[in-house]
This record gives C-alpha cells, structure tokens and sequence, in this order.
C-alpha cells in the first residue's frame, strides 16, 4: 500500500512570535523549524501500516521554500522511504487552495490509496488542506481521526473520530485522505540509523510545470497580523482574610463577570 | 574553518534532546536518590542506537562521528550525568577497542551484542594502587593451555555490576614490566569472577562503580584482545578517545546546570526585580556561558581532529581538563544562583554539583590532564 504524507514545517511551539515589518508575516529570523506535530502523527501513522501490512511505500510530501527539505529530512530518518519536494517561487504568495491544489496534483501522479494530513497545522491553524484537497480528489476525507483500521483486502477503512465525549467511528473506501489527532499515536524518535540512512533516500524536486500547474493570484491574502495585546498585570487582594475573600467575589462577579 | 554542525549532526543533536527530556529527564533525580541503574532507558539508547555510536553498521552500529557522538554524549548528560557515563563507556571504553583490536569472531561475539543495548560492557583497568599510575598492574594472567588463569582485584569499574564483559587489564609477562600487560574479555557468569561490591557514592549514584575480583578464573585464550603486550596501548588509545566522551559529559553537566540557572534567574526576585536583573548574577551567568561555551569549542575539535583521522590526543586533555574544571565551576554557580534553594534537592542543581565532580578524576584526574598536556608541549625534555 502507497500511503503519501502531506507535511508542513512550521515555527517550533517555544518561539516567540514577533510580526515582520510589513505586518503580513511573522519575522522569521532565528525560528527553529519543526514539523508540525500533528503530521507527525501523520508519518508514524503511516509507517505503523507500512509495518503491520509488511509492505508498502511511504512517501512525505511538503510545499515550500529550500528549508523545508530538513523537514523532509526527518520524515526520512524516522522511516519514510522517499520525499517530494514542492519547491517553485511561484508558489511563494500560495493560500490553502492553491496548496490544495499542488497537492492534489502530487496525489495523482503519486496515485497512493491514502494520504494522512495532520488535522491542522501548529502555526496559522487553518486546517483547511485535508478536505479541500479530498474534495479536488473526489475522495472521502476523515478528520479529527484517533485509530484507524485498513481492511485486509486494502480497499477499505475503518476510522475512529474523536467527537465530544466519545468517538465516532466511519468506514469508507479507499483511496481516502486522514487527517490525524493528537492521541493517535506516540511519534516514534528517530534513531541514528534512521538518520545516517536518510541522506541516501530520495528527495525529488518539483515544480508547477512538472505538476502540470499554473497557479493562479491567490483567492485568500493576509491583509494584516497583529499581535495580542499584552497581558494586563494580575492584582494582589491583600488585608484581612475576610474582606479579602469578599472583594475577590465581587471582583469576579462585577468586573471579570466570570461567576 | 567550519563551526556550524552539519544537518545530520543537528539532527542527532534533535533526537537526543527529545530522548533526554521526554525519558531521561523525568526519572533523574528518582534514580540518583535510589542508587538505581537505569535498566529500561539504557536498553532504549541501544534501540536508538546512542550505545555504539561510531561502530560501522555491518557490526550493528550506525558509523556516525566522533562530533555526532559529543553532540548525543552533551545532550544526554543535560538531563543525567548517570546515563552519560554508561553510554560513554560502552561507545568508548568498551565498543571502539573492541571494534579496533578485536578479531572477527570476537566483533561477531564480544561487540554486536554490545552495540544493540542488548547487553552492556565496561573497563576494569583501575586497581587499588593503580590508579594515575595506571601501568602499575598486579593482576595475574597465567597462560594454561588455551586458558589462562587469572587473579587479582580491580576497583572503581563503572557499569561492573551490569555488564556481561568486561575488558580486564592483566599481567601475562609480569618480567616485562608495562610491556608485559595484556587485555582480557571475561564475560560475567564465568566462575572465578565475582563482583564482591558496588560502591556507595556522591555523584553518579545511578551508575554502578563496581569492585571485581578474580580467584583462579579461568579464560580462553579466545577472549584476548589483540595480542599479548598490547595492554597498555589499548588502555591509552582508548582513553584519549574516552577523555573525548568525559569532556562531553562534563560540558552536558555544566550547561544543564546553566539553563537551570538561567531559567530560574527569571523568575526568581528580590528588591522588586528578576534577580537576573542585579548585575553579579549576570556576572555570574556570563561567565558560565563563555566558559560552556569554550568548552564546546574544545571538545568539538578534538572530535573533529579524530574524524580527520589527525592526532587528537592532546586535544583531548586539553578538552577533558577545560571541560570538568568548568564544570565544577559552573555548577557551583548555579547553586549560588539558586541561593538557598541550590541547596536543597528539589532543585535539580544540587545534582549536577555532585555529579560534577568525577569528571576532574576518572579518566584521568585534571592532574593528569596537565602531565599529559605538558609532555606534549616539552617533548621528552
Ligand atoms: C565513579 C568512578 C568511576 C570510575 N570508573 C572507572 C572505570 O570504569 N574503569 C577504570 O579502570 N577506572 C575507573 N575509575 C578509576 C579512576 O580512573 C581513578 O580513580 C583515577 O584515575 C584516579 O586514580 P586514584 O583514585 O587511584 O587516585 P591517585 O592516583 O591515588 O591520585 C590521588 C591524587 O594524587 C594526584 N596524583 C597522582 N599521581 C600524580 C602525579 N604523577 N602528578 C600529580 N598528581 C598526581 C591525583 O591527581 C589525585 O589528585 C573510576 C573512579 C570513580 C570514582
């Protein structure tokens, strides 16, 4: 079974995000990139079918600049077998469509029997990608999924979504696109021959010709970042326990309103 | 001249800070209070493959460098000093002479195992009145057919009590001075070798330090590494390669205990400010940056002069030296930082203090380091 693995590199979660100049991007000078968590449940996903079936490719797939190749890179060193890398300044003004739709043209060319997305991405938390992308394919698309369950014929799944209080569990056909939840599995690290191993593996280049492409201005622009209003200091009710206990109460009922 | 690691490189450095904060981290003070030897985390370094670093991959290692090993080495002992000394005698003292000296069938038999994590080896060369002066060996190997008898005692053997083989220095030609000393692999379980005890310590306390002795013991002929009257060059060539892997338990041990005062400097206040704010507590921090820093810079390049396949021994108690002395410093700051609660021990810092301290003595104490410096710089003069 061919199972591709849409990524995206984002900020790693302990930076500290400032917004650039133009108020359109963040800074991005001294960012630690990461892969965002959820499409590493993603991966170790796809690899633990890999493993269980006893055969199949694995193959991660991302849109972006030249740095994203270390992401790529990791997907590698924890046990995907090759990589494509969307790489095209074209590309460089792209919103979730016009990424839903290189996308989708890899999924074709690539023609796996599924692709796992994370079900958002850490940084603009869009999650966007998995339907918009299912819906150009024409295939079933699963979200928020928790466990998941190929049949051993491998033309359907069985996937559990987490809804409120419990889980809601769907069968569809295959080819059908995932996209993971935290809590589906514990991303394995990768070990050191993983990552000695992974500079021999493939990372292909593409561009929008060699997808067959044009992209079109984008539909979706930032107009504007802003960052959050810093936080107002806490206040210290001191003096005699009682009153204290009183003015806390009215504080939180007249002021803060949150009883 | 390059200073930046390469992808790889900071990839291991990635999957080793992950490893030691997800599984080291939370379990390091429960093992130093109980003296217990961290069994299930070791045998998850040999999965990852952290116990055999440099070994090629046809012997089951993953044939990394001597720099991806200090970048793993700094990152584990950020989190536990005890797991950086059990993965630096297995890589050093233990894996790479076997690998450099061993036979074929001794790498099939004596190494693979060992570089798997499925069992762990360790280094008995240290004896009780042979310590600095290394070379002043008592222990007996008397050749008997395809045997040799051996007796004597070793002291101090860290990961003894846990290692199915140990490298034992001992005297096959006691009429040839140093040149008489050889190496034996004794697997533990053989009779005449026993383990009477493992040492009470103040550092370190979740690795075992180990005394061995050895009554009439019998061992092939099969299990000597290299030939009879090697003793001594294996013993030094992998301490300069081991010295390599303390610098970097030292560096880990001063710059975890640095981020701890760091972070705590922040938060802590007094007169109205963040004490990182009054200047002798930058001092202090600046300090032991530029000293972490400088350590670093020395342990890497003696890595890197040993991947260049270049002399490096030097280098390496140039590092070893630098690098336990700062050490020392460093965690001493950081309970100075702390104030009163550095002292106490729901403060990590009050570890990395005591775990400090060994660095300035095995392998070589900073004594040594300074003969073995000064030798090279004066020549035999
Ligand atoms: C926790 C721990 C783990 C260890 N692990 C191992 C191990 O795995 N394998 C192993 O073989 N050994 C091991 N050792 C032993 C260690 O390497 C020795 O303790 C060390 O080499 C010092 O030897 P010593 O204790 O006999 O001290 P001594 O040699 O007696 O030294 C005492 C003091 O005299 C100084 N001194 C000695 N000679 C000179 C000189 N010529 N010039 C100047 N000063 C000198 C020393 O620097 C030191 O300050 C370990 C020790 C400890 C405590």
């Amino acid at each position: 079974m061919k199972i591709l693995v849409p990524i995206k590199q984002v900020p790693d979660t302990a930076t500290q995000v400032r917004v650039a100049a133009d108020a359109r991007a963040i800074e991005s000078a001294g960012i630690t990139w990461i892969i965002s968590p959820y499409d590493e449940f993603a991966v170790e996903e796809a690899l633990r079918i890999k493993e269980k079936r006893g055969q199949g490719e694995v193959v991660a797939v991302s849109l972006g600049p030249d740095r994203v190749k270390e992401a790529l890179r990791s997907c590698l060193a924890m046990g995907a077998d090759r990589a494509i890398h969307v790489n095209d300044p074209a590309f460089a003004d792209a919103d979730t469509l016009t990424t839903a739709r290189a996308l989708a043209a890899v999924i074709k060319q690539e023609a796996p029997q599924l692709a796992i997305f994370g079900r958002q991405a850490i940084d603009d938390d869009m999650g966007a990608l998995p339907a918009q992308v299912a819906e150009l394919l024409g295939w079933p698309s699963l979200y928020w999924i928790m466990e998941e369950a190929i049949a051993a014929d491998g033309a359907s799944i069985r996937a559990g979504r987490q809804v409120e209080g419990g889980l809601e569990v769907f069968e569809a056909s295959l080819p059908c696109v995932l996209a993971a939840q935290k809590g589906l599995n514990e991303p394995r690290y990768p070990t050191l021959k993983g990552i000695m191993g992974a500079k021999k593996k493939e990372i292909k280049d593409l561009k929008a010709a060699d997808l067959g492409i044009a992209p079109e201005p984008p539909q979706l622009s930032v107009a504007r970042l802003e960052s959050l209003p810093p936080r107002p200091p806490g206040r210290v009710i001191g003096g005699d326990v009682h009153e204290a206990v009183r003015e806390l109460v009215r504080a939180l009922r007249e002021e803060a309103k949150a009883i | 001249m390059h200073v930046e690691l390469t992808e790889e490189q900071e990839m291991i450095r990635a999957m080793a800070r992950e490893f030691a904060d997800k599984e080291v981290r939370p379990i390091a003070a429960e093992i130093d209070r109980d003296a217990r030897f961290p069994r299930e985390t070791v045998r998850r370094m040999g999965a990852l493959g952290l116990l055999g670093m440099t070994i090629p991959p046809a012997y089951g290692g993953s044939g990394a460098d001597a720099v991806s090993y200090v970048v793993a080495m700094e990152e584990i002992a950020k989190a536990c000093a005890s797991h950086a000394v059990i993965l630096s005698v297995n890589n050093s003292l233990y894996c790479e002479p076997v690998y450099k000296y061993g036979s074929e069938e001794q790498r099939q038999r004596l190494l693979v195992p060992f570089v798997t994590g499925e069992k762990i080896g360790c280094f008995a060369l240290t004896e009780p009145q042979a310590g600095s002066d290394a070379t002043n060996q008592t222990t007996l190997a008397v050749r008997a057919g395809d045997h040799y008898v051996v007796n004597g005692r070793k002291v101090f053997v860290t990961s003894g009590r846990e290692s199915s083989a140990a490298l034992v220095f001992c005297q096959t030609d006691r009429g040839q001075g140093h040149g008489g000393i050889s190496v034996l692999i004794i697997e533990s379980g053989t009779p005449g070798f026993l383990v009477p005890k493992v040492e009470e310590k103040l550092g370190l306390r979740a690795s075992d330090t180990a005394e061995f002795l050895f009554e009439d013991c019998r061992v092939p002929v099969a299990n000597r590494l290299g030939d009879e009257g090697l003793g001594i060059k294996i013993a030094m060539s992998s301490l300069d390669s081991g010295r390599i892997g303390i610098a970097a338990q030292a560096l880990g041990i001063a710059a975890g205990a640095y981020e701890l005062a760091v972070a705590y400097a922040r938060e802590r206040r007094s007169f109205g400010v963040p004490i990182g704010q009054h200047q002798m507590v930058q001092w202090m921090l600046a300090d032991m940056a530029t000293a972490i820093d400088a350590a670093r810079l020395l342990t890497l390049r003696a890595a890197a002069l040993k991947d260049a396949k270049k002399p490096f021994g030097t280098a390496a108690a140039m590092a070893k030296l630098f690098a336990s002395e700062t050490a020392m410093k460093a965690t001493t700051d950081a309970i100075q930082v702390h104030g009163g609660y550095g002292y106490i021990k729901d403060f990590q810092v009050e570890r990395y203090f005591r775990d400090a301290k060994i660095t300035q003595i095995y392998e070589g104490t900073s004594q040594i380091q300074k003969l073995v410096i000064a030798r090279s710089l004066l020549g035999g003069a």
